[in-house]
């Protein structure tokens, strides 16, 4: 596989399948993890992080399942490459802007993404579509398993897998679930839902992670505690709320079609008019408009566009994936005219031909 | 010291951890203390949204124990407390040992207490001396080689492969 492969594929997180896929785009669970031999990524200087990618590379690719992973040395990676992979969250803005020796290992899936040298030594990623955390957890404690049988990892009996950060320290878990709540941000209300989870312990972010804003009314509930509780019992404690997200999301779609339907009619097709008219357009307006079209299609006021298709919009519309589907370097300018056209092309298609770009 | 938020003498140093940015200091009397505490004021410049743990380091921490805290180095990758607290990240895993006491109350008020009941490595836990010399070892041969001690450099790379190989074996 290489980079140029990735941009006209789907991957996994936007393949629109999977349980509750309508609003729970992915279910995505990542382990922090360290070796026990070398200092932490801030005390390390070139020859460890230089030593701790080798040594990874060499236990891991020597046989069986990491074999077939594709190992991307992310230091020799452009800035738009290192970007797309960013887009596709495959790899963290952390990793991305960072310096030295550092890499990543997906699998052709892009189900699988492995970060060495990001702000703990490894960080094992995996993600499924739609709303699967025990998929999730069943395919990474495997992973976790079969790297410690290569690798020694640095444990405390007390306090479990050590991390960089102590807020990640324990089981090192970090258990997303990223979900599509335009209903709740039109009535006001997502606030209210943000609060009540915050009283239980989850975060909430953006969707890119950290300090990212809400874009296109994605949002990526996962736990803050790492220790003192179980794998099993941070991910329930997700796992447990989300049905009720969920139900909030649908009753709000409920009320807009009961009681606010020319307004919702309205917002839907202008956003879809917007997007099938304009002559340039920022990612940021594209978003928020392709967020409404996503409500549309899945409340059936949009008959001539599937839930992938759009997916892949949100996507392909991202500065990197533009500038890779264009062929060529883009200012902000010169890609919100591409992104317009792109756009255009796309939506004026029927069914079966924009199912196949 | 006076208190940040009212004229009394401040008796409680509290540390926010505020992700990318580091840590937080604040200096508050018992009064102010007590409400930044429960209401969880200050939150609302890193709002816990974005993924900001925040908790407090030690109450009741006196500013010269803190001062004499801060000069504190773990003796195997040479991190300071004060660049732990400025950074938010530890250097290496011998510092959950080192700052141990420090950490405690920390990891408790973030998380839901400080052991942990998670899965273990399945080979167990053995050898964390010899993986924490390592690091040691490590970083005295890069002094040894800024310092141009090439004799020193080659007895101590001997010493890691010595090491590295007992792990190896033992695999």
């Amino acid at each position: 596989m290489v980079i140029d492969e990735l941009h006209d594929r789907c991957g996994e997180w936007l393949k629109g399948d999977g349980p509750q896929s309508d609003i729970v785009m992915s279910s995505r669970i990542r382990l922090a993890r360290n070796l026990a031999d070398f200092p932490f990524i801030r005390r390390c200087n070139d020859i460890d992080r230089a030593n701790i990618e080798s040594t990874v590379r060499e236990r891991l690719g020597r046989e069986g399942a990491f074999t077939t992973l594709n190992f991307f040395n992310v230091a020799k990676l452009n800035s738009l490459d290192r970007q797309l992979l960013v887009e596709r969250q495959l790899i963290s803005r952390e990793l991305s802007n960072a310096d030295g020796a550092r890499a990543v290992a997906i699998d052709s899936s892009e189900r699988l993404s492995l970060m060495v040298n990001e702000e703990d030594h490894l960080r094992i990623q995996v993600m499924k579509s739609g709303l699967n955390l025990d998929g999730a957890w069943e395919q990474i404690n495997q992973l976790d398993d079969d790297i410690e049988s290569r690798l020694t990892y640095a444990f405390h009996p007390k306090f479990g897998y050590l991390t960089a950060c102590p807020t990640n320290a324990g089981t090192g878990i970090r258990v997303s679930v990223l979900v599509h709540l335009p209903a709740l941000a039109i009535t006001h209300q997502i606030e209210k839902v943000f609060r009540s989870l915050q009283k239980i312990n989850l975060v909430v972010r953006g969707l890119y992670g950290e300090g990212t804003q809400a874009m296109g009314d994605f949002y990526q509930i996962s736990n803050q505690v790492t220790l003192g509780k179980t794998e099993r019992e941070i991910i329930d404690q997700v796992a447990d709320v989300i049905p009720y997200v969920i139900d909030y999301e649908r009753k709000a779609r409920q009320y807009l079609l009961d009681e606010k339907q020319n307004d919702l009619f309205d917002r839907v097709s202008r956003a879809y008019g917007t997007l099938q008219t304009a002559q340039q357009i920022s990612s940021e307006e594209t978003m928020y408009l392709l967020s409404r079209v996503r409500m549309g299609v899945n409340l059936g006021l949009i008959d001539n566009l599937e839930i992938p298709n759009i997916n892949q919009l949100f996507l392909r519309t991202q500065p990197a994936h533009l500038q890779k589907i264009c062929q060529q370097a883009l200012d902000t300018d010169q890609r919100n005219v591409e992104r317009a056209n792109y756009l255009r092309r796309q939506l004026k298609r029927d069914d079966t031909d924009a199912q196949s770009n | 010291m006076k208190c940040q938020k009212c004229e009394k003498p401040a008796t409680f140093h509290i540390t926010d951890i505020t992700g990318k940015e580091g840590l937080l200091e604040l200096h508050l009397c018992p009064d102010c203390a007590k409400h930044y505490l429960q209401t969880g004021e200050g939150q609302q410049e890193t709002p816990k949204i974005s993924g900001v743990l925040s908790t407090q380091l030690k109450l009741e921490q006196t500013a010269e124990d803190l001062k004499e805290l801060d000069g504190k180095e773990c003796p195997i990758c040479g991190i300071s407390f004060y660049e732990f607290r400025q950074a938010g990240r530890l250097g290496c895993p011998h510092d959950y040992v080192f700052f141990g006491e420090e950490l405690e109350p920390l990891l408790i008020n973030v998380h839901s207490g400080s052991q942990h009941v998670g899965k273990q490595p399945k080979r167990g836990v053995r050898d964390t001396e010899s993986q924490t010399e390592l690091i040691r070892l490590r970083r005295e041969m890069k002094e040894a080689v800024q310092e141009e001690n090439y004799e020193r450099a080659q007895e101590l790379r001997d010493r890691i492969r010595s090491i590295e190989g007992e792990g190896q074996s033992s695999e």
